[in-house]
């Protein structure tokens, strides 16, 4: 058993933490979010020359051959920046399904322009009536000839807007909420048929609807084998929530430390609000609540590794919980104590909260995790 | 070009390790620094364990420690007593007699003293190993071994007491000789432990010692004390004037008064001193030093005391129990309010493993936590209580009965009302109410946090 991690892992971390603290201002982050595109692409620019979107992916593909540990150093950072380039939706989601079922050829067209920050993507997964379920795709991709002709509506996909590639998720075969006959395809964002329709979140990302009307693509543009998408998609979730996750730790640390440093320096009755016990232990709660989600956090990501997959799995939906809950009652916590300023815009303690709290929202929120935990 | 760095985890330890310039990262310094706005500020990168920085975070196990966990387990298998064991499968309270047999085969195994440094014969074990041999232990379900001579008054007496009372007293606490007692808190003095007033007068060659120490668990057995008694009361500052000094039990002046608490039980003791004379060589350390040397007891007493693997075996207990068909056609397990509460407290104490995984790496052999173990005394006990309210909540109406003869030792267990643990789950909720009141309470522990780790 061992907590430590590499040089080459402390070198990542050090070098996304020291970005985030010097260059990545809060300002121009909100002057960004508030852009048509919603975010900056000279940013997205520099994290890719940076090598930070090579990270997840294999030597072979031009990666830097990093795992969740790498991932869940340079998620934190992210976190404590509030970073709304998309990097998830691009890297870990659309990126993470085609570093697992892509052929050579497939990497060489649609993810080696991802990697090198050419061209953006996501992954459209999610559908209006399926919740959280994955097993639930109604969208289908029937075979007609050479081609696979895809129908059927996406919803809130991230980064849907501005992505150039999209990974979609679709059935072969099967009822709705089959697990088997689901497939995955690779789709060019602009093919004729793809209608998008773009939004921003309240946690300051881009989403969009996504309606397929008789989208026709070569079926050399299938990903990994027919009907067997269920599981690559799981995994990728399970990637995704890790980051997330990771992320929302980052928070964590910036929402005590904002707290702290505001309860120090705001003077009520003479004295500043700080030497209240009241608030004292609040603080304390909010502290222990951080170090839990972390140790859950190291939990799954070292769970990863091992051969035990239903502990594996056990340990995502117990990470996800404890965010969901706990973290989110750190949220609230944070905002109740700066009073009036916690609900200004112009604090960033606001934003924060709205990320952490769209974090429970994301890939299934505590109760989904709760229900599929096994005991 | 590389520069050493000291910087401060999570959990307040210091780490040192080598990192990469910042131009080199970014990339032939393409990106520059600059002023760090305001609102940017956030303390430096929390570091994770970085003792060694040639592996990777790895959950297994290497091959030593797998052959120290089974050599472990073998002894658990082949040492520990049947009709201990019994006791304890059955919730029958263990007597004088058990704890000390189970002991002295812990000592003659060298297992007694899992924290102590191997000079004063303690194991010298890693942090895995001690994590290896209390999962076992609890497994085994075990009995802890009693904790006031090993775990409390020892520890004071190899690092502050001199080469006489290391030689006199440390052999005896080893080989569970002498039974010691705590005599700490007093009944005007329990968080606000400063506010003692158990007075050590110096008469010659003696302290004359006049108080009253309450709380005094399993003093009823106790053959020494050791006590905090005011030697001065002339001081600035409360906590100057106290003097840590150790007590025969047979001594003329002392009485013990048990204590009832809640449940019926017999486990704590009022100690009554009327002009006990001790002699002065039973002081520890420097006279006045005491509040000192007591605080580093009460971290080591903070040792341990998440209680990870004891909680996770009692879990496992709580879902058999909980799974049985005993409830009727629906198993309580599947009633979702039930199951719900059961994987939130499961989910706290995987976290609380990890975190004490996390503080064990990061303490060495011997040394006592710092600060940040009060976090594990909080969560620790609030999953404790949880767990005895959830066993309490899955007897049902066996909940109810006050029969608390059936758990002595000489109760015929066919005799009891129902088979299992059922009915001692009430007293065992209404017992373990005071976990979150001893050792410093949960709300002194927050207290320390918001000191020591918050700064406030």
């Amino acid at each position: 058993m061992d907590f430590s991690i590499t040089e080459d892992q402390a070198m990542l971390q050090d070098s996304v933490a020291k970005f985030i603290q010097n260059d990545y201002d809060f300002d121009a982050r909100q002057e960004a979010a508030a852009s048509d595109l919603g975010f900056s692409r000279d940013r997205w620019t520099e994290f890719t020359e940076l090598g930070w979107a090579a990270v997840p992916f294999g030597e072979d593909d031009g990666g830097l051959d990093g795992g969740p540990v790498e991932l869940m150093l340079l998620m934190e950072e992210f976190g404590k920046g509030l970073v709304i380039e998309p990097y998830l939706p691009c890297i870990v989601l659309a990126g993470g399904v085609l570093k697992r079922t892509a052929s050579d050829e497939q990497k060489a067209h649609w993810l080696a322009p991802i990697i090198e920050g050419s061209k953006l993507a996501a992954l459209a997964y999610a559908e209006p009536q399926a919740r959280f379920d994955l097993n639930d795709t109604a969208t289908t991709a029937t075979r007609d000839g050479d081609d696979f002709v895809l129908n059927g509506t996406k919803c809130v996909v991230l980064n849907g807007g501005a992505a150039d590639t999209l990974v979609v998720s679709a059935r072969t075969s099967g009822e709705r909420t089959d697990s088997s006959g689901i497939s995955l395809f690779v789709v060019d964002a602009t093919s004729a048929g793809i209608e998008r329709k773009q939004y921003p979140t309240v946690d300051a990302r881009q989403a969009a609807d996504i309606t397929l009307t008789d989208v026709r693509i070569p079926a050399t543009q299938l990903l990994g084998n027919i009907d067997d998408g269920l599981e690559t998609l799981s995994a990728v979730i399970d990637d995704a929530i890790i980051c997330v996750s990771a992320e929302a730790v980052g928070i964590m640390q910036a929402l005590n430390y904002r707290t702290l440093e505001y309860s120090k320096s705001r003077v009520q009755f003479g004295v500043p609000i700080a030497s209240f016990q009241a608030l004292q232990h609040r603080m304390v709660e909010m502290f222990m609540i951080a170090e839990q989600t972390r140790s859950l956090l190291l939990h799954a990501v070292m769970a990863q590794d091992e051969d035990d997959r239903e502990a594996a799995k056990a340990s995502i939906h117990a990470l996800k919980v404890q965010v969901g809950t706990e973290g989110r009652r750190l949220g609230e916590e944070a905002v109740q104590l700066h009073g009036g300023m916690g609900v200004s815009w112009e604090l960033d303690v606001a934003h924060y909260f709205k990320r952490l709290t769209m974090i429970d929202t994301l890939f299934g929120n505590a109760d989904h995790h709760l229900e599929a935990y096994p005991i | 070009m590389k520069q050493t760095i000291a910087e401060y985890s999570s959990l307040g330890f210091v780490v040192r390790r080598s990192i990469p310039s910042y131009t080199r990262a970014s990339d032939g310094g393409r990106i520059h620094r600059r002023q760090v706005p305001r609102t940017q500020l956030i303390p430096a990168p929390k570091a994770i364990f970085m003792a060694c920085l040639e592996a990777t975070m790895d959950l297994s196990f290497s091959a030593e420690e797998l052959k120290f966990r089974d050599e472990v387990r073998e002894f658990f298998a082949t040492q520990y007593p049947a009709d201990i064991k019994k006791k304890m499968d059955n919730n029958v309270r263990l007597d004088k007699e058990d704890f000390v047999r189970w002991q002295k085969i812990l000592h003659k195994h060298g297992y007694m003293a899992v924290n102590w440094p191997v000079e004063y014969g303690g194991t010298g074990w890693t942090p895995v190993q001690k994590y290896l041999f209390a999962t076992e232990m609890a497994e085994a379900n075990a009995p802890d071994v009693v904790p006031f001579g090993v775990n409390m008054v020892g520890p004071v007496i190899y690092t502050f007491g001199n080469d006489e009372q290391k030689a006199r007293f440390l052999p005896d606490i080893l080989e569970s000789n002498v039974w010691w007692c705590q005599g700490y808190s007093e009944p005007g003095a329990g968080s606000d432990l400063a506010s003692l007033k158990t007075l050590a007068d110096r008469d010659g060659d003696h302290y004359v010692i006049n108080g009253t120490k309450t709380w005094t668990t399993l003093g009823q057995h106790a053959d020494w004390i050791f006590v905090l008694a005011r030697t001065n009361t002339d001081v600035a500052r409360r906590q100057e004037g106290i003097s840590f000094i150790l007590c025969d039990m047979n001594t003329p002046g002392i009485s013990v008064r048990p204590i009832i608490t809640i449940e019926g039980g017999h486990e704590v003791n009022e100690v009554h001193f009327e002009d006990v004379r001790v002699p002065v060589e039973n002081l520890v350390g420097e006279e006045g030093r005491g509040w000192t040397y007591g605080k580093v007891l009460l971290q080591h007493e903070r040792t341990n005391i998440a209680a990870v693997a004891r909680s996770k075996f009692k879990l496992k207990k709580l879902k058999k129990l909980a799974s049985s068909e005993r409830f009727g056609a629906t198993p309580l397990i599947e009633s979702p309010t039930f199951r719900q509460k059961l994987v939130r407290m499961e989910i706290e104490l995987k976290a609380l493993e990890y975190t004490d995984l996390r503080t064990l790496a990061a303490v060495s052999t011997g040394k006592a936590p710092g600060p940040e173990s009060s976090i594990l005394k909080i969560k620790g006990t609030e999953i404790q209580q949880q767990l005895s309210n959830l066993f309490m909540e899955a007897a049902g109406y066996y909940a109810m009965p006050f029969v608390p003869e059936q758990y002595s030792s000489g109760f015929d267990l066919d005799d009891r009302l129902v088979d299992g643990t059922e009915p001692t789950s009430a007293l065992h909720y209404f017992n373990y109410r005071k976990t979150s009141i001893y050792g410093g309470s949960n709300e002194i522990q927050k207290n320390i946090i918001a000191k020591h780790v918050l700064g406030l």
